[in-house]
Formats: C-alpha cells, sequence, structure tokens
C-alpha cells in the first residue's frame, strides 16, 4: 500500500491542494515568509521565546480534563482539551505569539490581522499590546455591528479595526483586505493570518504553531488514560487550525481516527450552510487551492452559520486533503444541535463553550463510540463571546 | 499572427484601456469595446469580474460586484463576445482570476476564447512558474499570450527569465506595489523604476499599468514603455458619463 503523507511538500502543497496563487505584487511578501518561517522557527532563541510565552502568558499546557457526566451519559471516554482556558480564551493566541515573534525576527514594524467573530483579531490584538506593535485589523462591517464586545476589546488593546465594506462584508471579505494591504505594504508589515489558509507557506506555519496541542494531549493520554495513545481526535473546522493543531502529531499513525466537524448552519441543502466539504468543489480561495463554496461560475459564496467563527466558505488546504484521502472523517452539524450541545455541556460539566466549539460536541448524538475508546475533543474556545446569541436562542 | 505582436511592431506609444464587463450594465460589453476602438484605443482589457477581486482597489472592485449583480459570467460574456471580430480588429484580452477560468476548464477556457478572437489573457493570481509548469501548453496550442505582471519588487534575474517568454507579447509593469487605482500621481520613485527597466534593455515591450488617470501620468508612464493601461479612471468616467463620455476620455489622454 500507498503510504500517505499529509504534511506539506516543498511547493506548498498537501496532495492536490495548497500551493501559493497569488498575484505578482505578493510575491516578494510571501517569498520573504516561506524561506525564513523553517529556519527562524528553529532557532533555538525563537523557540525559547515562545515557549516561555505559551507557559506563563497563555497559561500552556492547558489540562486534558476527564469529561466524567459526558462520557457517561454517551458510554465512551471523553476527554477535553481546555484550550477555552487559554488567555484571551481560544486556541488562537498560540498562532499570534508564534507569529509576531516570528514578525519580530523579519524585522517588520507593523501587524495586520483579519478576523471574523473577532477571536483572531483579539489575539493578535493581545500579542501586539505585548510587543508594542501597531496593528490593524480588518473586519467585515457586518461582523463588526454582530460582534460588538469582541471590537471594543480589540480598541481596548490598542488595535485599530478598520471594516470591509467589499463584496459580502464578511470573514472573506475581510481577509481580501487584509491581503490588499499586505500588498500596498510590501516591506514594512507581516499578515498574521488566523487559521490554516491562505498561501503556503501560512497554512503549514500556523499548523506548526497550533501543534502545541497535540505534542501535549500525546503525553497527557499516555499519564491519563489507559490507553497509550486516543482512538478518536475530535474539532470544530472553520478555517481549521484548532483541528490542524489537535490532529498534528498524530496525522501520520493511523491508529489515532481522526473527526473534522463543520457547519451545517440551517442544514447542508438548505442553502444557509457552512459545510464546505459537502457543498465545496475544488478551487482556489485566497491564494489557496482547496476546496471551497462556489458558483458553477467560480464565484466565491457567502456561507451561513450561527457561529461567525465557522462562517468560512473554504477549508484549509491539509483538511481538503484529509478529506479527499479519508483520513478524516467529516461531520457536519446544524445550528440547532450545536446549541443544545452547548446548553448540555454548561449544565453538565460546567463549561460554557464557544459556538464553534459547541458544534464538535453534538457529534455524540450522531455517532457511536466503544466504551473504552478515548475520544479527545478539543475545546477549542470559551463561550463568553457568545454569549448574547445563547441568550437571543434560549430566551436567557 | 497574433494581434498583439503586431499591435506592438507600430511606432507609436499604446494606449490600452481596461473595463469590467457588465457594469455600468450587463449588455453594455459590445458597445464599450466598440466606442473604444473608434475612439483610437490601441488595445482592450476585457475584465471578466469575479467576487474576490484580491489584486484590485475599490474602484475595479465595485464594479465587479455590480457587474456580477447585473448577471454577469463567463459564459454571458463568451455569449456576448461571440461576434466581436465581425467589427473589431484591436488586440482583446481577457483580464480576470484564476478560479473562474480553473471551474470552466483551463484547456476549454483557452479554446473557446481564442474562437471568439481573443488574442491574450492576464490572470493575476495565476503564478508564472505555476503557469509555464502547466498551462503554457494550452496557451500555447491555441495562440493566446499570457502576460505577466512584474513590479518594483520583482527581481532583475525574474524579470529577465519574464522577458525570455514575453518577446512577442509584452510584459506588465505595475508602477508600484500597490492594488489598482490605488495613487496619486507617479512619485520620484515610480519614475526611477521605470528608468531602472528601461535600463534592462529588454527584448520584450511593456506597458505600464496602475495608477495612469490623466494626459500627465500617461506620459510619464510611456516615456520608455511601449504603452500603458488605464482601469480605474476609465471605469470612474464611464460610471459619471456613461458610454458617450468615452471618446472624450480617450481624447483628454492623448492630449
Ligand atoms: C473558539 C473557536 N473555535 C474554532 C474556530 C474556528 O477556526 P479554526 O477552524 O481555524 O480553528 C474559531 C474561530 O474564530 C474560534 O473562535
Amino acid at each position: 500500500m500507498k503510504t500517505m503523507n499529509y504534511n506539506v511538500n516543498a511547493k506548498g502543497f498537501y496532495g492536490d491542494f495548497g500551493g501559493a496563487f497569488i498575484p505578482e505584487m505578493l510575491k516578494p511578501n510571501v517569498d520573504e515568509l516561506r524561506e525564513n518561517y523553517l529556519k527562524i522557527t528553529a532557532q533555538k532563541d525563537f523557540q525559547k521565546d515562545f515557549d516561555d510565552l505559551l507557559k506563563d502568558y497563555v497559561g500552556r499546557p492547558t489540562p486534558l480534563y476527564f469529561s466524567k457526566r459526558l462520557s457517561e451519559k454517551y458510554q465512551t471516554q471523553i476527554y477535553l482539551k481546555r484550550e477555552d482556558l487559554c488567555h484571551t480564551g481560544a486556541h488562537k493566541i498560540n498562532n499570534t505569539i508564534g507569529q509576531i515573534l516570528l514578525a519580530q525576527r523579519l524585522g517588520k514594524k507593523r501587524i495586520i490581522a483579519e478576523t471574523g467573530a473577532g477571536q483572531h483579531g483579539v489575539a493578535t490584538a493581545t500579542v501586539c499590546a505585548l510587543m508594542g506593535m501597531p496593528c490593524v485589523i480588518y473586519m467585515g462591517a457586518i461582523d463588526i455591528k454582530r460582534q460588538a464586545p469582541n471590537v471594543a476589546r480589540m480598541k481596548m488593546l490598542g488595535a485599530k479595526v478598520v471594516p470591509a465594506e467589499s463584496g459580502s462584508k464578511t470573514l472573506k471579505d475581510a481577509t481580501n483586505e487584509a491581503i490588499r494591504d499586505w500588498i500596498n505594504h510590501p516591506e514594512d508589515t507581516h499578515y498574521i493570518i488566523g487559521s490554516v489558509v491562505g498561501p503556503h507557506p501560512f497554512p503549514d506555519m500556523v499548523a506548526r504553531f497550533q501543534s502545541v496541542i497535540s505534542q501535549e494531549v500525546k503525553t497527557q493520554v499516555k499519564a491519563q488514560s489507559r490507553k497509550e495513545k486516543p482512538d478518536y481526535i475530535m474539532a470544530c473546522v472553520g478555517g481549521g487550525s484548532n483541528a490542524a493543531g489537535i490532529y498534528y502529531d498524530f496525522l501520520n499513525d493511523k491508529d489515532v481516527k481522526i473527526i473534522a466537524v463543520e457547519a451545517a448552519g440551517k442544514g447542508v441543502s438548505t442553502g444557509e450552510s457552512a459545510a464546505t466539504s459537502q457543498l465545496g468543489k475544488q478551487g482556489i480561495i485566497h491564494g489557496s487551492k482547496t476546496l471551497l463554496m462556489q458558483s458553477d461560475d467560480g464565484q466565491i459564496t457567502e456561507p451561513y452559520s450561527i457561529s461567525a467563527g465557522l462562517d468560512y466558505p473554504g477549508i484549509g488546504p491539509m483538511h481538503a486533503h484529509l478529506y479527499a484521502s479519508k483520513r478524516s472523517e467529516f461531520i457536519s452539524i446544524t445550528d440547532d444541535e450545536a446549541m443544545q450541545a452547548g446548553w448540555q455541556l454548561s449544565q453538565l460539566e460546567g463549561i460554557i463553550p464557544a459556538i464553534e466549539t459547541a458544534h464538535a460536541f453534538a457529534v455524540f448524538e450522531h455517532r457511536q463510540f466503544q466504551p473504552d475508546d478515548v475520544v479527545v475533543v478539543n475545546l477549542s474556545g470559551r463561550g463568553d463571546k457568545d454569549l448574547q446569541t445563547y441568550m437571543d436562542y434560549f430566551k436567557l | 499572427m497574433n494581434r498583439i505582436t503586431s499591435k506592438l511592431k507600430e511606432s507609436k506609444k499604446l494606449l490600452s484601456i481596461y473595463f469590467t464587463a457588465g457594469f455600468p450594465k450587463l449588455e453594455d460589453t459590445v458597445e464599450i469595446i466598440k466606442r473604444l476602438q473608434d475612439a483610437g484605443v490601441d488595445m482592450v482589457e476585457i475584465g471578466l469580474p469575479y467576487s474576490d477581486p484580491l489584486a484590485d482597489g475599490p474602484t475595479i472592485q465595485q464594479s465587479s460586484t455590480k457587474a456580477l449583480k447585473n448577471g454577469m459570467s463567463t459564459r454571458k460574456l463568451f455569449e456576448q463576445i461571440k461576434d466581436i471580430r465581425d467589427h473589431i480588429d484591436i488586440p482583446l484580452i481577457i483580464m480576470g482570476y484564476f478560479n473562474p477560468m480553473l471551474q470552466y476548464g483551463v484547456r476549454q477556457f483557452c479554446h473557446d476564447v481564442s474562437e471568439i478572437g481573443i488574442d491574450g489573457l492576464i490572470m493575476p493570481d495565476l503564478p508564472y512558474d505555476y503557469w509555464l509548469e502547466y498551462h503554457k501548453k494550452d496557451y500555447d496550442d491555441f495562440n493566446l499570450k499570457h502576460i505577466q505582471l512584474i513590479t518594483p519588487q520583482t527581481s532583475e534575474e525574474r524579470i529577465k527569465n519574464i522577458d525570455q517568454q514575453s518577446k512577442d507579447a509584452f510584459i506588465y509593469m505595475v508602477s508600484s506595489s500597490s492594488t489598482t487605482g490605488s495613487q496619486s500621481g507617479f512619485a520620484e520613485e515610480q519614475l526611477n523604476y521605470f528608468d531602472k527597466i528601461a535600463s534592462y534593455n529588454l527584448d520584450s515591450p511593456q506597458i505600464v499599468g496602475f495608477g495612469i488617470k490623466d494626459n500627465i501620468t500617461f506620459h510619464q508612464a510611456t516615456k520608455h514603455a511601449k504603452g500603458a493601461i488605464i482601469g480605474s479612471a476609465f471605469i470612474k468616467a464611464l460610471e459619471n458619463k456613461g458610454v458617450n463620455g468615452i471618446e472624450d476620455f480617450v481624447k483628454s489622454i492623448r492630449a
């Protein structure tokens, strides 16, 4: 049998997916990053700074928590990887710490980023405040209205929040605006992309920074469960960074099965969905060849999900490859199922999850696991940012 | 011979105009091309609108959004211009983004535009090296020119490499590191860049684009280069004056 490699190749491809489909204007920036990211991140002082900040500032390692009551309910062994306990409330900061350290070593003076729900924007604004670097966050004009508390947090952290007024005025357009800003600032600016998306080397670089999650899970499962390694690893997928992070060290170990959870919105066939693997076709978005939701004419369409962090019309190229090669099982979860799962986790375990994260927990209603299976769920973020949505939904 | 190749042999400086197909109105496409030819424009770039035009500034973005709302699509455009060669003999280039071409099928796209009489393609996010490796043959088989962009950041070595592939077409020289329509006139820095490229004595003619908006910038851009491309400024004029303003716009540039 042919052995599969799930990591990126030298040209930036995962199987058929990935690459750098960028205009010539972006080439100097992307080349500079590609030529330097592995070199810089391999340096001792980089690794020390990264590890120290993750430990003392972010609060790593995050616990692996055995969820007794969920395990009883679903008759399997459920462990929660508590990324919700990271500073700023989600896994996003693992990546922004890594990228800002890299940006400093590249001599960059200014940081830009895109954000949808505002979690990545907050994580970027946070590290910029920490390092004293000017920060510009692009956010869809519609999302700015929907996510007022996170906009306020970014401002309080010293970031300038610029509304993206083009196209559909949401995450994909904010990403376009950030890329355009980068084109217009080819020398002094680093673009901290928020997920495992965009042109090579971004997907690989972000996956590496997030891979700290799977490194920890590996030792924690060995120490805390009766198994040597997990049977299942499960995560929600927007762009795919929390998923890539928790899969990373297990990708080439077939004993560990992986499950990706997408947002079905109101239902995969309702026209209001973000289930990219089900609805997408191969194409190019934000410089990457991957699966994306688009019209027959090749125009990118606007996805829908109740969670702003999952309504991205593409998925990272690594995930497209995991899907196409069947390494990963994909399950889509509707708004209602996710909201119920979020409610249940709050009531059973005293943890209010981000709505993105809640999608992963709804899988237990769909899929049976063996009683002795060790199932690790990435609890990618806490639900504070989503209180308004929970309040409206449950009439709290 | 490809129409671009023969046009570039003419001794004058060339004026090329970009417009977004389907803007301001869906059915304006053929009328705009005719009027541009009548007004003495040397070459036309027909913009195939895209939902996510990364390399474009606000003017072209907005015209693209409007054009798509109006109902423009790849197939619609090809239908509109299928008989274009009955009236038009200046070179025609399609400028768009790679994803719609990919969905249409790259080879099929090349075949169909060549049947229509299109002479070349500008696809900013189809990288040069990827094109060379995977799609050069598709272009060559249908006598289509790939027009490659260079910027002030492009290395001399890469420019010389691109030069070898662009001899019977032209190199699209982006005036500064920016999206379309971003500048207000050329600064010292850009003029120096124009001089620098001229000093390389490239085999391929160069046509400058991005930031050309009037008679002054046209003459600055074409001091050394073979021609210049106007996009955003033309779209603004179309928006304000409609197709009836085309002749005056072109005159004002040439003046
Ligand atoms: C808590 C949380 N989980 C998941 C996501 C989805 O992103 P990704 O798929 O990159 O992990 C987001 C994005 O905002 C998020 O805030």
